[in-house]
């Protein structure tokens, strides 16, 4: 199975990845624990003192986005199925408006650690900071998942390990490296790690692309051609249609996936935060603006990846390293860096494998403070103990509840394995688009929202689009699916987000209507003047 | 203000525990809101971000539903191996980007001030 790459990364190339992935645990764990000794009140913990620019900010946005499924998972899916993991891009790089646009500015306004903040403002605080913890940790934790799954299997294949047992200690490592992370450096050692990761990821792909470009003339026609040639597809390689577009019911699945995708960013609560920890609106601002242009050119370069493997490694190569796909870009360096069996080639896949793995160990470290934050502020602070914490307490428990989500996750990796792993993601952006987005634009800009509107808004949004995704042909009824023996696939797409969405944003419409509730008109005056004015802000 | 503990409150009252509301303020924000500066602020802002928000999103939803059901149309070659889907995906890149640069320049232009000067009259009746 795993013959061309076992042969690339045997045993003298395993020890340079290993090396290399070392060099940046240890880096990072340096400057984790520099960021330690600086994190002494809540605001360093949760939001990093709120001291990083616009520009920092930017790139720990980027790093804390492009996960290994848009690194790993989009080259794969481009290299296989052509034009359609090109849309994949789109869609993840367009939902930056919303955010720009409608989140983060009233965000970092009138909120102070999570999503909730901005909610408890105008609505009753309890049963929203419940309901929105609750969210945030359902999505945290599928984000996670996804992320653990992807870490084993990439581990287990790149350094040949495929045994049942190495793939379990690995999985156990990357959780632990991602809990210390959290609870030493807080948010200011985790920002710095998704800095020092995005910057490695960007070389590394510009790297690639530019080899690449290189061998075929700087045309990117050319490019296009000699991928159709060796995709044994031709011209369809390079249209919409080979991956959704066979049926109706898979056409509708694309259009459920690009809502998703489209709306679920701005809602992602380990997004979300990364806005408190700037000073003011105007670094938010620049922050998505920054964070927009590196994620932009990360994506174009996803094509000259993406094809670039296709036409240079081939699809018979990619399939029989990893059915979907997740290796070409690590096969791609090889082949660019020389061929498989030369130096040029063994250093370039060892370069991008710790890329890869630092990509992973970053993205884990960000959604563990996220939900552990949520849990500390949320759940613990304001809903158990009612705001009779101190902020010693407050941080202690965010530590507490960093390990218990890792151990959870660590558990979850090692026996979900056989999940999907850019089904999961696609799941998360699902959730958030559905239980989170419509609360948060209805609380920042719609003065008849009440708290009613908001629960029904965040339970049915979650439980929709969970449910909906446990009768999907993801969990059951075919031979790629979770459970492959059994079938209650009633729900015949992939991605709930075509019903949950709209089913989201009805209910926070519906709920307020018909709510006992009247909005009191003073606590929206306040929102609406603090979200525009800043004033106020922490 | 950021080292202030977390303040206890009534559990079922609405208003963020942080905030540490007196009885007086909410009425100033009441006024600032009804003022007709504000007034100006939140139309600068809302008449510019959504109908730009409806736009991009269904400018995307054009592309996905083309992308779907005009394959044909999406395969038509431009220029060499590049077709009108492949053109249409980087115009998507090059709006998102456009978008990005002109909202940040209204907001330059037209928000900052405004909401500057609102803040400096809230600070100032502390």
């Amino acid at each position: 199975m795993t013959h061309i790459l076992a042969a690339g990364a045997a045993s003298d190339h395993r020890t340079l990845i290993i090396t290399l992935f070392s060099v940046f645990v240890a880096a990072t764990l340096g400057i984790t624990i520099w960021a330690g000794r600086q994190t002494k009140d809540a605001t360093d913990f949760y939001a990093g003192g709120r001291s990083f620019t616009g520009f920092q900010n930017g790139l720990a946005i980027s790093g804390d986005y492009m996960s290994a499924a848009s690194f790993l998972g989009i080259a794969g899916a481009i290299s296989l199925f052509g034009y359609d993991g090109f849309l994949y891009s789109i869609g993840f790089l367009v939902a930056w408006l919303v955010a720009l646009l409608l989140v983060a500015e009233p965000l970092r306004n009138s909120g102070r650690f999570t999503m909730a903040d901005v909610l408890a403002h105008r609505l009753k605080q309890r049963p929203v900071r419940t309901a929105a913890g609750t969210s945030t940790i359902v999505v945290s934790i599928f984000y996670l998942l996804a992320q653990m799954v992807g870490a084993g299997a990439l581990v287990a294949l790149l350094l040949g390990a495929t045994g049942e047992g190495s793939r379990r200690w690995i999985i156990g490592l990357v959780g632990l490296v991602m809990v210390l992370y959290v609870t030493i450096g807080g948010m200011k050692g985790t920002t710095w790690v998704q800095i020092v990761k995005a910057v490695m990821l960007i070389a590394g792909t510009l790297l690639i692309t530019v080899l690449v470009l290189n061998k075929v003339g700087w045309n990117v026609s050319t490019l296009l051609g000699r991928a159709a040639e060796a995709s044994g597809k031709g011209k369809a390689f390079l249209e919409p249609g080979l991956q959704y577009g066979k049926d109706g019911t898979s056409k509708l699945n694309f259009i459920s996936l690009g809502l998703a995708l489209v709306l679920g960013t701005a809602g992602l609560p380990h997004i979300l935060i990364r806005f408190y920890t700037v000073p003011t609106a105007k670094a938010a601002r620049k922050s998505v603006n920054w964070a927009i242009g590196i994620i932009g050119a990360f994506y174009l370069m996803t094509i000259a990846l993406g094809f670039g493997a296709a036409a240079l490694v081939g699809p018979k190569a990619i399939i029989a390293s990893n059915e979907s796909g997740n290796t070409a870009a690590p096969l791609l360096a090889q082949e660019v860096g020389g061929g498989a069996g030369s130096t040029g080639g063994a250093v370039l896949l060892a370069v991008i494998s710790a890329v890869a793995f630092a990509t992973i160990l970053a993205v884990v470290a960000g959604l563990t403070l996220a939900s552990s934050a949520s849990f500390a502020h949320d759940l613990w602070a304001n809903v158990i103990r009612k705001g009779r914490t101190s902020e010693k307490e407050e941080i202690l428990t965010a530590k507490c509840a960093a390990v218990v989500i890792g151990a959870i996750s660590i558990v979850l990796g090692i026996f979900a394995h056989r999940l999907n792993a850019a089904a999961l993601v696609a799941l998360a952006f699902a959730v958030a688009a559905s239980a989170n987005l419509p609360t948060i634009l209805y609380s920042l800009f719609w003065k008849r929202f009440t708290t009613q509107g908001a629960l029904w808004s965040i339970y049915g949004g979650l439980v929709s689009s969970v449910t909906l995704v446990i009768i999907s042909p993801v969990v059951s009824g075919n031979p790629k699916a979770l459970f492959p023996g059994m079938s209650f696939d009633y729900f015949p797409l992939g991605n709930p987000g075509l019903v949950s969405i709209p089913l989201g944003f009805l209910l926070g419409w519906l709920g307020s209507l018909l709510s006992k509730e009247q909005p009191d008109p003073r606590k929206y005056a306040e929102l609406e003047v603090r979200a525009l004015t800043g004033h106020g802000a922490h | 203000m950021d080292t202030a503990p977390t303040t206890a409150q009534e559990p079922d009252e609405p208003g963020s525990p942080d905030l540490a509301v007196s009885s007086a303020e909410p009425d100033r924000y009441t006024e600032m809101q009804a003022s007709a500066e504000f007034g100006e602020l939140r139309r600068a802002q809302r008449s510019f971000a959504f109908p730009l928000t409806v736009a991009f999103i269904a400018w995307y939803l054009l592309y996905v539903l083309l992308s779907n059901y005009a394959g044909g149309f999406m395969g038509t070659e431009v220029v060499g191996n590049i077709n009108i889907a492949f053109v249409f995906g980087l115009a998507q890149f090059l709006t998102t980007f456009l978008i990005a640069w002109w909202y940040s320049r209204h907001a330059a232009a037209e928000l900052d001030p405004r909401s500057e000067a609102l803040r400096t009259r809230l600070e100032a009746g502390e």
